[in-house]
């Protein structure tokens, strides 16, 4: 078979855009107040949930959450993992843990870091408080918070988070 | 066939850049406006259809989080076209006639301001010979305008011309991007931005949104006094291959004409989604539409939300048979290369 002949089974033909992104005027309110070490969540006018961090919309109910709603840096543990496979690029070292914390008073979790504790011990439930980095270091991100750490405070039944409708 | 009535149309103004404004920010007050116009919400809708693109959005699924300004609980039944909105008008066309739904909603929503249209239009080309070349839709266009010049089949004069009349017209649209008038020094003045289309051949790059409700015959009275009915839609797409096409005629448009019968029909108004200047003397002569006013709303010269300009085409169609109590309209809707892919709907507004 000469090289003509042999099948070709792939072509490259690498793909590279750049793009401007915009977060959105809702989520931009939510990262200036992430700036200035305040985690604001966003509530929806119908159902009353609220959204942390806020995307601008409630998809429940299909509009605008204009209500600023302050909340404070402690919650619980929705849910976690335990990561074991180095990522590329990612700096923290295996294993460790991801969970989705559900901060008091929001509707919604968000992913984040926990540390300052022995993973065995981590569990659903547990009561846990942002560790923020030094103030001069703050952005507008949510990598302002280091981790979240566990608190000296009586485990939360998720199963009572649930929205309730009113 | 069920008859179909569209009953309810709204546009986001069109912004040169929507800023921090993200996609679902731009849908909320459209689908908002045509609720409130029609004193409905999202209960009384059966079917939900959006048209977008995720390249546009940079984002892998872009689609799913526009559907965040929308009602979604309890539940909905809905559905997405990764192009034009006016695709997912006839996807909810099909559904209502299948009799799964009597009502739909349908959205479309780009913005072209944050990434490179150019290189992102170019990626739905044939991936192995033809976006390896990153081939800017103003080349491609340009591909057609030539053919057509050098066959007479339309004339620089009739490009000149279609480039003062989009503006003119934009008077009549409350939501166009482009509203300054030109003359014809102007237009000769302008560099080729890819010979033979200059800068004011081509369509303002443009942020915005829009939404339309469609109903059966039997709920379309609920709605509004006044609907328009959908006498007929037709699309056809020609070959990804532009070397095998026919630049010169649109042999899918012949084909879409003759379906939907269309050779008798007197229209009082047609809107096309020509994004460049040639594409409507074009237009109007394979579809007789010389003597018909067009894009009366000054059409995609000025104003070009990318995946929702062919829904526009349809809605500004609509307005006009509602508002002028004209009764045939045509609206035209397009999608890849030069005019590759084509949707014809014919409006009747029933006295």
């Amino acid at each position: 078979m000469s090289a003509e002949d042999t099948p070709k089974d792939y072509s490259e033909s690498p793909i590279n855009l750049e793009y401007f992104y915009t977060a959105g005027s809702a989520t931009t309110r939510f990262l200036n107040q992430v700036k200035e070490g305040n985690i604001v969540g966003q509530g929806c006018p119908k159902c009353k949930a609220v959204y942390v961090p806020p995307r601008g919309s409630c998809p429940r109910c299909g509009v605008a959450t204009d209500i600023e709603v302050p909340l404070t840096d402690k919650g619980c543990i929705e849910s976690f993992t335990v990561v074991h496979i180095p990522i590329p690029g990612n700096p923290i070292v295996p294993p460790y843990v991801c969970a989705m914390i559900r901060l008091d008073g929001a509707n919604i979790s968000f992913l984040h870091l926990i540390q300052d504790i022995d993973i065995k011990k981590i569990r659903i439930g547990m009561r846990i408080q942002a560790v923020w980095k030094p103030k001069e270091e703050w952005t507008h991100s949510l990598e302002n918070i280091k981790w979240f750490a566990p608190i000296d405070e009586p485990d939360v039944d998720v199963a009572t988070l649930r929205f309730q409708e009113s | 066939m069920k008859r179909v009535a569209i009953v309810g149309y709204a546009q986001h103004p069109i912004l040169k850049n929507a800023g921090a404004l993200n996609e679902v920010e731009l849908i909320m007050p459209v689908v908002h406006q045509l609720f409130n116009d029609l004193g409905i919400s999202q209960k009384d809708i059966d079917f939900t259809c959006s048209g977008s693109c995720d390249y546009l959005q940079g984002a892998a699924f872009a689609f799913v989080e526009g559907l965040s300004a929308i009602q979604t609980n309890p539940p909905i039944k809905e559905s997405h076209v990764e192009m034009d909105a006016a695709w997912a008008m006839y996807e909810s066309m099909l559904k209502i006639q299948m009799g799964d739904a009597e009502t739909a909603l349908i959205y479309g929503f780009g913005k072209s301001s944050p990434g490179d249209l150019d290189a992102i239009i170019s990626l739905q080309m044939d991936p192995y010979y033809i976006s390896p070349l990153w081939p800017d839709r103003v080349s491609l266009a340009a591909l057609q305008a030539r053919v057509l010049l050098n066959q007479n089949i339309i004339s620089q004069e009739q490009m000149l011309a279609t480039v003062m009349e989009a503006r003119a017209n934009s008077k009549n649209n409350k939501n166009a991007l482009i509203t300054d008038l030109i003359d014809e020094s102007d237009y000769l003045n302008n560099p080729m931005v890819s010979s033979p289309l200059n800068k004011l051949d081509c369509p303002p790059i443009s942020d915005g949104s829009s939404a339309m409700i469609i109903a059966s015959e039997e709920k379309a009275y609920e709605f509004t006094d006044h609907p328009i009915w959908i006498e007929g839609i037709d699309h056809r797409i020609e070959s990804s291959n532009l070397g095998s096409r026919n630049l010169a005629t649109s042999n899918t448009l012949q084909a879409s004409i003759k379906q939907l019968n269309l050779k008798n029909i007197k229209f009082d108004v047609a809107e096309l989604h020509t994004q460049f200047s040639h594409e409507v003397p074009f237009l109007k002569f394979l579809l007789n539409l010389q003597d018909v006013p067009t894009n009366l709303s000054g059409g995609p010269l000025v104003g070009n939300v990318m995946m929702c300009a062919g829904l526009d085409a349809v809605g500004k169609t609509y307005e006009s048979l509602k508002e002028n109590q004209l009764t045939h309209g045509l609206a035209h809707a397009t999608s890849g290369p030069c005019l590759q892919h084509n949707m014809l709907v014919h409006l009747e507004a029933k006295k």
